[in-house]
């Protein structure tokens, strides 16, 4: 597949690896925001590719780390009323709320069906009359052009039997809101390619200004991947900060300025909360009054919708704080009362700290005894491209391994 | 309403009240639920085996005993019709491959056949004339069959059991729980072609594509392969579940590591643009006219040579070895180096956009 | 969220007054909507993420990687990595 195969080739990666382990002479900590990219670097095994002075954190980059469980539940609920039909990408579907997933409701009777693209959904909704679909938008900057084009488009075909249930997610709030925490370990950042495609990457300047940290715009494929860590390594060695694009393929600094339009509008920014870390100032989106007849929590009001004032960040307060600690700030307090986050997740999780890279998951008391991918207590356990699902499976190997004394040479391995 | 179930993201709980469409899907709750509730309920150790056939020995006095492979399958695709078959073929081929992939010559068949109110009897000609002909080609006779209609939403169109007979040789010890550190293991073709093609006409998700699916009879395959290899450890064809669960079977039944080359592993382009589109893992998507062999190393080249030498074994390949590390595990090098763990499907994939 | 692959546009059209495309994925063809990027042509290469164009492919761009990495080669020979020596590996 052009301009897909060619950024897996092999002997251009090695040399990437060279490269980069020629330029790191220190231990350095690198987030990679994505969750698709988190899913290259366990695929093709880049972490273990790279130097082992360079630590990886897997950033809150996935549908199932950041969609707050209350989302979740409404979701559930909508999806059982008999009138509904609840369309979801398939990301959403077994992601636990406290009365179960969708796949539940789907087997408790609910009409809960799978779509590609957002756009799919009208005509569902046209082919059903008698009944209201409701669409699960959920996503970062790079679906949410999809899915306000689903609203505009009903809105102009006066499409009225179709709801969207929103749940977006932005970005560069999200990196502030990492980068300000004092204890943070992270000192260069992958940003999310696609995500840049749609809003450029001007929204990184004064982050990285602020704080002084290298961003990499980074693609998705292997060598899109060790081109992004070889540009972050090399500003950090040499003591750079800034924002460089090293998907320039398909990343303008002014993104997509159509789409951009089209999400002003339909969608306003507000405050919103992020399943494991809490609430995050100007970091979601929600429709604006003008597309208020297709808001699905209108339509569907259930219980009383939890207003995110009532669970306010204390970055405020902890940026004032000068006692260094090593224990984690309570804005990134794991989950609790305090935080107002969810009851389904556990008080034994650490996932805030392991999303902040304070913390590795097999410090956590809770690892692979009462945590585990079957039984997760936490955001970042059970989605696959999470930090300890990523642990859990390449540990379970080094330990297997390491428990047979045999040699491995095998036909075609290149490495390792 | 077509219906596909979560890949790995997230993993679902362990304890269930309901059955759930997870359970359907070759992956690790299918395992579950034939282990917590079929297994000790029905206490069998020919059962407990899990072989994709069972091979009972019968001695009537007086003559050498016989060995019988039995088994038996439910289908239940839709849509009913899809690009390169129907149900009514998959019924026939995929009964029939189970024998052969046990070493079994396929000789007789029984069907079931439940069918929904209001179902099209020119529908109903259709696949019954497919199974006709698909019976020939593979060389069974159907000799018995019955038929229950119920109403209609009590059933998808129509659901298929076809239960299978053949005769295994005497000399032919097929089993999961042969396989060897030191073994290789071949897949006979492309995979992931029935998975896509049904893929592609499914609601919600559709697209074009010539791909079709690539349902066909092993007998003659897995024959002529048994011909040239007689010390072949075992066969599974890679249906629901794809690669990586018939893989997990063996890897567990046999209590060794198994370790993919995934550059190795054949893929037509089609299933490869479809799985990048739609966010899938080729090694979790169903094949229907595909054998996996693990064979002794020494035997390797010649088990090749003689899946290739067959009009559907052209693509065949040697993708693997059995290891004696990580017992119970497979494991894949990706093309850049290293290795990882291929985690076992909970339930069926899913498309994703993450 | 960010799952997005380059397709070729093989078809324009509108479709409920949305500029739409037919894309070519390399053996599988599946329609997306083009509306944010009225400048393409039949024959461009576009990202796509759940049926919706993102960003036009600048093939330009897409060789600079390939270029660096040549002009590297050219530099100096690349040292071998600290665990490559006989055994090729662990």
């Amino acid at each position: 597949m052009k301009f897909l195969d060619e950024y897996r080739d092999p002997i251009a990666a090695d040399k990437l690896l060279r490269l980069i382990d020629q330029k790191t002479t220190r231990s350095w900590t690198i987030m990679e925001i994505c969750g698709g990219q988190s899913h290259t670097i366990i695929k093709y095994g880049i972490d273990e590719l790279l130097p082992p002075q360079i630590s990886l954190v897997h950033g809150p980059g996935c549908p199932v780390c950041v969609t707050p469980v209350e989302q979740i539940d409404k979701a559930v609920r909508m999806a059982s009323q008999p009138d509904v039909i609840f369309c979801s990408f398939g990301d959403m579907l077994r992601v636990p709320g406290r009365q179960g997933d969708l796949l539940s409701a789907k087997a408790g009777g609910g009409d809960v069906r799978i779509v590609y693209s957002p756009l799919d959904c009208l005509r569902v909704a046209t082919e059903n009359p008698q009944r209201t679909v409701v669409f699960f938008a959920v996503g970062f900057e790079t679906t949410a052009p999809a899915n306000a084009m689903a609203v505009w488009q009903a809105k102009r075909r006066g499409i009225t039997n179709f709801a969207v249930l929103v749940s977006h997610v932005l970005v560069p709030p999200a990196m502030q809101a990492l980068l300000s925490n004092p204890n943070h370990r992270i000192q260069g950042f992958l940003a999310a390619g696609h995500v840049c495609t749609v809003m450029g990457y001007d929204e990184y300047e004064p982050l990285a200004e602020q704080f002084r940290v290298p961003i990499v715009v980074t693609g998705f494929e292997p060598l899109d991947m060790l081109e992004g860590f070889y540009r972050c390594v090399s500003m950090l060695e040499e003591g750079r900060y800034g924002v460089e694009n090293a998907y320039t393929r398909v990343v303008r600094r002014e993104g997509n300025p159509q789409a951009r339009a089209l999400l002003e509008e339909v969608f306003e920014v507000t405050d919103y909360k992020w399943r494991g870390i809490g609430v995050i100032p100007q970091s979601g989106y929600r429709l604006r009054p003008e597309y208020a007849g297709f808001d699905a929590e209108l339509r569907f009001p259930g219980e009383a919708v939890e207003k995110l004032g009532q669970a306010p960040c204390s970055y405020a307060k902890s940026s004032q704080n000068t006692d260094v600690r090593s224990e984690p700030v309570p804005f990134f307090h794991s989950l609790g009362a305090e935080s107002g986050a969810d009851d389904a997740d556990s008080t034994l999780c650490i996932s805030g700290q392991i999303l902040q890279g304070l913390k590795k998951p097999p410090e956590c008391a809770a690892f692979r005894t009462s945590c585990t991918p079957e039984r997760p207590l936490g955001a970042t356990m059970v989605s696959s491209e999470g930090a300890c699902a990523a642990y859990y499976h390449f540990g379970r190997l080094q330990a297997a391994s390491a428990a047979n004394d045999f040699p491995a040479p095998v036909e075609g391995t290149h490495r390792g | 309403m077509a219906d596909l179930e979560s890949r790995n993201c997230p993993i679902p709980r362990v304890q269930y009240e309901h059955v759930l469409m997870g359970h359907g899907s070759g992956g690790k709750m299918t395992a579950d639920l034939i282990r917590q509730t079929f297994l000790p309920l029905l206490a069998d150790e020919t059962l407990a085996r899990l072989e994709d056939q069972a091979t009972l020995t019968l001695s009537p006095s007086g003559d050498s005993p016989v060995r019988l492979a039995l088994t038996t399958d439910s289908f239940v695709v839709q849509p009913i019709f899809f690009p390169g078959g129907d149900i009514g073929q998959l019924a026939v081929h995929g009964t029939v491959n189970d024998l052969a992939v046990g070493g079994a010559r396929p000789l007789y068949l029984a069907a079931a056949f439940i069918l929904e109110e209001g179902l099209p009897l020119a529908d109903l000609q259709k696949i019954v004339a497919s199974m006709r002909l698909a019976c020939e080609e593979a060389g069974v006779r159907l000799v018995t069959a019955d038929t229950k209609v119920v109403d209609r939403g009590k059933g998808d169109k129509i659901f298929i059991t076809t239960t299978g007979v053949g005769i295994v040789p005497s000399n032919c010890r097929l089993s999961i729980q042969a396989a060897r550190p030191g073994d290789r293991i071949l897949v006979s073709g492309t995979v992931g072609d029935h998975g896509i093609a049904i893929m592609s006409v499914r609601e919600g998700i559709e697209f074009e594509t010539i791909l079709e699916s690539d349902t066909a009879p092993l007998v003659d395959l897995a024959q002529s392969l048994l011909a040239a290899c007689p010390d072949i450890r075992c066969m599974r064809d890679p249906t629901r579940g794809g690669l990586s669960s018939a893989l997990h079977e063996l890897a567990d039944g046999s209590r060794v590591g198994i370790r993919l080359v995934e550059a190795a592993i054949p893929l037509r382009d089609e299933v490869r643009a479809a799985c990048e589109m739609l966010g899938l893992d080729p090694l979790y998507v169903a094949s229907e006219g595909k054998l996996i062999a693990v064979v002794p190393s020494e035997d390797a080249e010649r088990a090749l040579a003689a899946l290739r030498a067959h009009p559907l074994g052209r693509n065949a390949a040697i993708i693997g070895d059995v290891v004696a590390e990580h017992p119970g595990m497979v494991t894949i090098c990706p093309p850049l180096g290293g290795e990882r763990i291929v985690t076992m499907l909970a339930g069926e994939q899913l498309p994703r956009i993450c | 969220m960010c799952l997005g692959i380059p397709g070729k546009i093989i078809k324009i059209y509108r479709e409920h007054d949305l500029l739409m495309g037919k894309i070519d994925f390399g053996g599988i063809v599946k329609q997306a909507c083009l509306e944010t990027l009225p400048e393409l042509v039949i024959g461009d290469y576009v990202l796509i993420h759940v049926g919706f164009a993102l960003a036009k492919l600048d093939e330009a761009e897409a060789q600079q990687i390939f270029s660096f990495l040549e002009a590297m080669n050219d530099l100096a020979e690349l040292q071998p990595l600290p665990n490559e020596d006989a055994n090729g590996g662990d």
